[in-house]
């Protein structure tokens, strides 16, 4: 199956998952999503758009990506498990597949420039890149709070000629940030095209998102199959807005007997009140164009996410993920801000992988899920970024700087 | 009870459009919001909006995001917005609640409209509802006899202006330009056409809004609108106190009133 195949998992023609997604925004932007939609119909059924977007992804973004057995890794977890290393990808996640679908979208429909959000970078740079890359001028807001956390990020962005500007309303923070890029997008519509980084938002990003994603867990389908000779019990992916763990279940959504299982940011844990677990603990509202779980208070008031990894610090989650939990074809649960720094301190040191703490969650859902398999279990991880950009939250967790050790 | 096609007719039998001002409830408090508002009402807006002030108002400028900002950092809480709704009718005024929708969404869209209906409350504007998503506001709304006010926008296509057009009641609102809401210096060139073309869908009364602050500006699009939303002004004008915002209502009353004959 292509990675642009229609499914029978797509939305309907209004991009609703069963209750969840739709269209939740303005009047002023329908006709631009109406727009994105309408070229994105076209867009996966022309060759020569997906014959261009596959070589983007061979001869600029690495792929396809490995699958590496962890070993060693996998001792402590009791089964055994293999990575897709979406780290390995240029500019370092799995962001790189996204952004390059999207700005490809961008040309087609003649528009020149990019505005995106972005919380701890990644999706920033990633945008910033394919811009370069492609030709395109790109704006990204980033919360205030952010642009000190990930200052390197900030400079990556700028000396890729993009600019950054700091968005210093409501919480500033990622979801700031992507309603600044909204207000701008409603403003500038015309010229600019939103590169959504996630499989949220109003139809048709949830779907598109997911579609540039699928790559992932095609490959994943097929380098398992030929490595171990049989499908993996379960597959095992982070979940902030859900991209990664979209793009890597959907290779696996018609095999029944694979469990697809969502690991969400459980920050200090459920019972403190300062974590992201929207599909854990959230409840039925719309946030940012789409219908889906989000983390509000008892007034509809959207609070905010908290975790020790700035990409899953985020109120709200991909309709998709709602829809999939509701049917009970996927599973999440929570791992706290500890148990993820443990398992980014155990990969790097059992692996030589340093793992981004993003993906670090997924690792500490193996770790979770491992012993109930057994030794004859098989898991597949998508490592969905590297660790680079996280190296100063993990010099002041684990003390690196004054001699300690992970 | 009077309702929304009221508003509008009286005005039009005045041969001037309707001034609708807007306020988010609790700014600067709950008890100030009802006195400005009711300020508001005095001084010649022959509608208010009440805002409810939400945690990601993504179709706001900076002036209402603060003034949103200060409502739920004094106490706001969405059961206030009944009472500040309340406190304009019981003054005599007319009142909609401008609100995003997750807030209604979550207190149950069907309780939300029957408090409002129950407050005296004549419809709810619905900024990033569109009616394509409305099924439920669309039952809620027609059991408790409120007014349905949606938005259609520069961008808005023929065949979307007509659809939402027969979704709404009450009036329908235009937005001047492509962008968020806060005070502009010249009334959008796109506004006019926007209204004509709205004109060609429905017998339904329009009002315009997006940077609207002065009595010039609204005389001319009262020129060609049946109403002149007004929202930041009022927000700016609130810091410099009550006296401010009646001189702004009367300002903008006195433009309604000065525009080229209301259309149509």
């Amino acid at each position: 199956m292509g990675q642009f195949t229609p499914t029978p998992h797509d939305p309907d023609a209004r991009g609703h998952f069963g209750p969840w997604g739709g269209r939740f925004v303005p009047e002023a932007l329908i006709a631009a999503v109406d727009e994105l939609a309408a070229e994105y119909d076209k867009a996966r059924l022309d060759p020569e758009f997906v014959n261009e977007f596959k070589r983007l992804l061979r001869d600029f973004a690495g792929r396809p990506s490995l699958l590496t057995e962890a070993p060693k890794f996998a001792e402590h977890a009791g089964t055994r498990v293999w990575l897709k290393r979406e780290d390995l990808n240029h500019t370092g996640s799995h962001k790189i597949n996204n952004v390059l679908g999207q700005a490809l979208l961008t040309k087609r429909m003649g528009k020149k420039r990019v505005i995106a959000e972005t919380g701890a970078g990644q999706h920033g740079v990633a945008t910033a890149t394919a811009c370069a890359l492609l030709g395109l001028d790109c704006v990204v807001y980033m919360g205030e709070v952010d642009t000190e956390r990930q200052a390197l990020n900030v400079a990556r962005m700028r000396l890729l000629g993009a600019e950054v500007i700091p968005v210093k309303s409501g919480s500033r923070t990622l979801k700031d940030a992507i309603n600044e890029a909204l207000r701008d997008w409603v403003t500038n519509v015309d010229e600019t095209h939103y590169l959504l980084g996630t499989a949220a938002g109003p139809h048709p990003f949830p779907l598109l998102v997911r579609d540039f994603h699928r790559v992932i867990g095609i490959e994943a389908r097929e380098q398992i199959l030929e490595k171990a000779g049989r499908l993996p019990d379960a597959v095992v992916a982070c979940v902030g807005g859900g991209s990664n763990a979209i793009g890597i279940f959907h290779g696996f959504i018609d095999d029944a007997d694979v469990r697809l299982v969502g690991v969400e940011p459980g920050g200090s844990g459920l019972d403190s009140g300062s974590h992201g677990a929207t599909l854990t603990a959230g409840t039925p509202g719309s946030l940012h164009g789409a219908m889906s779980y989000v983390m509000q208070d008892e007034d509809g008031q959207i609070t905010e996410a908290h975790s020790i990894s700035a990409g899953l610090d985020y109120p709200g989650v991909g309709p998709e993920h709602s829809h999939l939990k509701d049917i009970g074809r996927a599973e999440y649960f929570p791992v706290t801000d500890a148990e993820a720094m443990e398992a980014f301190a155990l990969l790097s040191r059992t692996e030589g992988i340093i793992p981004a703490i993003e993906s670090s969650h997924a690792l500490a859902g193996a770790l979770k899920l491992g012993p109930s398999l057994g030794p004859d279990g098989l898991l597949v991880v998508n490592l969905s970024g590297r660790g680079d950009k996280d190296m100063d939250t993990a010099v002041k967790y684990f003390g690196l700087a004054d001699g300690g050790q992970a | 009870m009077s309702t929304l096609s009221d508003v509008f007719a009286a005005a039009k039998a005045e041969s001037r459009a309707a001034l609708i001002g807007y306020l988010p409830a609790g700014f600067p408090t709950v008890d100030g919001s009802k006195e400005y508002l009711r300020s508001m009402v005095e001084a010649g807006c022959d509608l208010v909006e009440v805002g409810l002030p939400f945690s990601d108002p993504v179709m706001d400028g900076p002036t209402i995001q603060a003034a949103a900002e200060q409502a739920r950092s004094a106490g706001f809480r969405v059961r206030d917005l009944f009472d500040v709704v309340a406190s304009v009718a019981d003054a005599g005024g007319r009142a909609v609640v401008m609100t995003y929708w997750n807030p209604v969404l979550r207190y149950g869209v069907d309780a939300f409209a029957r408090d409002l209906a129950a407050a005296g409350g004549l419809g709810i504007i619905t900024p990033d509802l569109v009616p394509d998503e409305a099924g439920d506001w669309m039952a809620a709304s027609a059991a408790y006899g409120l007014d349905r006010t949606f938005l259609v926008a520069p961008s808005s296509t023929e065949e979307r202006i007509a659809m939402t057009a027969r979704a709404s009641s009450g009036f329908l609102y235009a937005t001047a330009v492509m962008g968020v809401t806060g005070a502009r210096d010249v009334v959008s060139s796109a506004a006019p056409e926007l209204v004509a073309r709205v004109r060609e869908h429905t017998a339904l009364p329009v009002g315009v809004g997006l940077g609207v602050r002065s009595g010039a500006q609204a005389a001319e699009i009262a020129g060609f609108a049946d109403g002149v939303i007004v929202g930041s002004a009022f927000v700016s004008a609130v810091a410099e106190g009550d006296a401010a915002v009646r001189a702004l209502a009367a300002d903008l009353a006195q433009g309604v009133r000065s525009g080229v004959a209301a259309t149509v």
